[in-house]
């Protein structure tokens, strides 16, 4: 193939990926999130995780008459947030999933400690979309969402392939962080099945194990932790609104 | 979940083995393109020829980590080239090219590999 043609080719999907970033960067801010942890960040891979690295694979079956895996993609891309499980926002765009847009995260980790974080679309067709985490996330990885026709059935599947980000965020995997998320993407999973009247529908689950190591270079990752950040930004919070109303008082006397 | 659209052909130089990708790397291509990588058998190091790729998802970006993970535990570097230009901005965004060595021509490749 000449370069010509590869290039030719390459078009193909170039409309499928974000453009390239160097760092993450939120343009509006929704009401309700609070935005820490995102603008500014790098993106982080698996590569640059610090966990064991796995493969986790959620599907859940729908009958194929209900909807086209086209059809499911579409209406996963518009309407992600509403599937997820309750106590936990992701505030999109509102066109819905597009390559390039970044969203932002509300969530809770085991033992009721907020969290926030975003991700940025990394690839979206109509087949599949990808949400990859910035630095500080709980993992650094990519989480793949997709349909495919098998058989007579619709099978929708969220696919994660990660590294937990550093130490702290590893331990707490390790204490029932896994547990969590896999119970996190079950019910989304659920959710969407009932959307289509599938009630108490089955999701089958499988872990694998990728890379037995850690990569322990990478524990300077826990300088970008978001729990660690979340957590002295909600402690912080008088702080903040005593220096708000300091700044009122100077621009009003 | 996709079906294989893709052929990974196997050549040596010295002690580098290079796998030719031909078509669309996607998930789907975890199969042929792992076995091809056992095929390679002791070469020291493996290298990519990505002239020949059509279209790559983030599927295909995924198995590329698999494969670079499995390179690792065998201590083999693992070199790129003949990427375009829209695939190396992939490579970039995604991180892949703080772990993968991309070059512009396979004689660079194989030059890095210490094959040559």
């Amino acid at each position: 193939m000449t370069e010509e043609a590869n290039e030719q080719e390459a078009a193909r999907d170039a409309a499928n990926w974000a453009k390239s970033v160097s760092r993450l960067n939120v343009s509006q801010m929704p009401e309700g999130a609070t935005g820490i942890n995102v603008s500014g960040k790098r993106l982080a891979s698996p590569i640059q995780g610090f966990g064991k690295m796995w493969q986790k694979t959620y599907q859940v079956r729908l009958p194929g008459d209900r909807i086209a895996p086209i059809d499911l993609v579409a209406l996963w891309k518009q309407r992600f947030p509403d599937f997820w499980p309750a106590g936990n926002h992701f505030y999109g765009p509102l066109t819905g999933i597009a390559p390039g847009e970044v969203a932002l995260i509300e969530g809770t980790l085991p033992g009721g400690l907020k969290l926030s974080t975003g991700v940025l679309v990394l690839y979206a067709d109509e087949e599949s979309f990808t949400l990859m985490t910035p630095e500080g996330h709980v993992f650094a990885g990519w989480i793949t969402f997709s349909a495919a026709e098998q058989g007579e059935e619709t099978v929708a599947q969220a696919q994660v392939l990660m590294r937990a980000s550093d130490p702290i965020f590893e331990i707490g995997m390790m204490l029932g962080g896994h547990r969590q998320e896999n119970s996190f993407w079950d019910e989304t999973l659920r959710n969407l099945a009932a959307h289509f009247d599938v009630a108490d529908a089955m999701v089958d689950t499988a872990v694998v194990c990728v890379d037995e190591r850690r990569q322990w270079s990478r524990w300077t990752n826990v300088w970008h932790s978001s729990a660690i950040r979340s957590t002295l930004y909600l402690l912080s919070t008088p702080f903040r609104a005593l220096a708000r109303v300091f700044r009122r008082d100077r621009g009003t006397g | 979940m996709t079906e294989a659209n893709a052929t990974f052909d196997i050549r040596r130089s010295g002690q580098a083995g290079l796998l030719d990708v031909h078509g669309d790397v996607t998930a789907g291509s975890e199969h042929v393109l792992m076995s091809a990588y056992d095929q390679l058998g002791d070469a020291r190091a493996v290298v990519l020829n990505f002239n020949g790729l059509s279209y790559m998802n983030s599927g295909g970006i995924g198995l590329l980590v698999t494969l670079l993970v499995r390179a690792q535990r065998h201590s083999k570097p693992l070199m790129a080239y003949g990427l375009s230009d829209h695939y190396r901005q992939i490579f970039e965004l995604t991180r892949l090219d703080e772990a993968i060595g991309i070059h512009d021509d396979e004689q660079a490749a194989l030059r890095a590999a210490g094959a040559i």
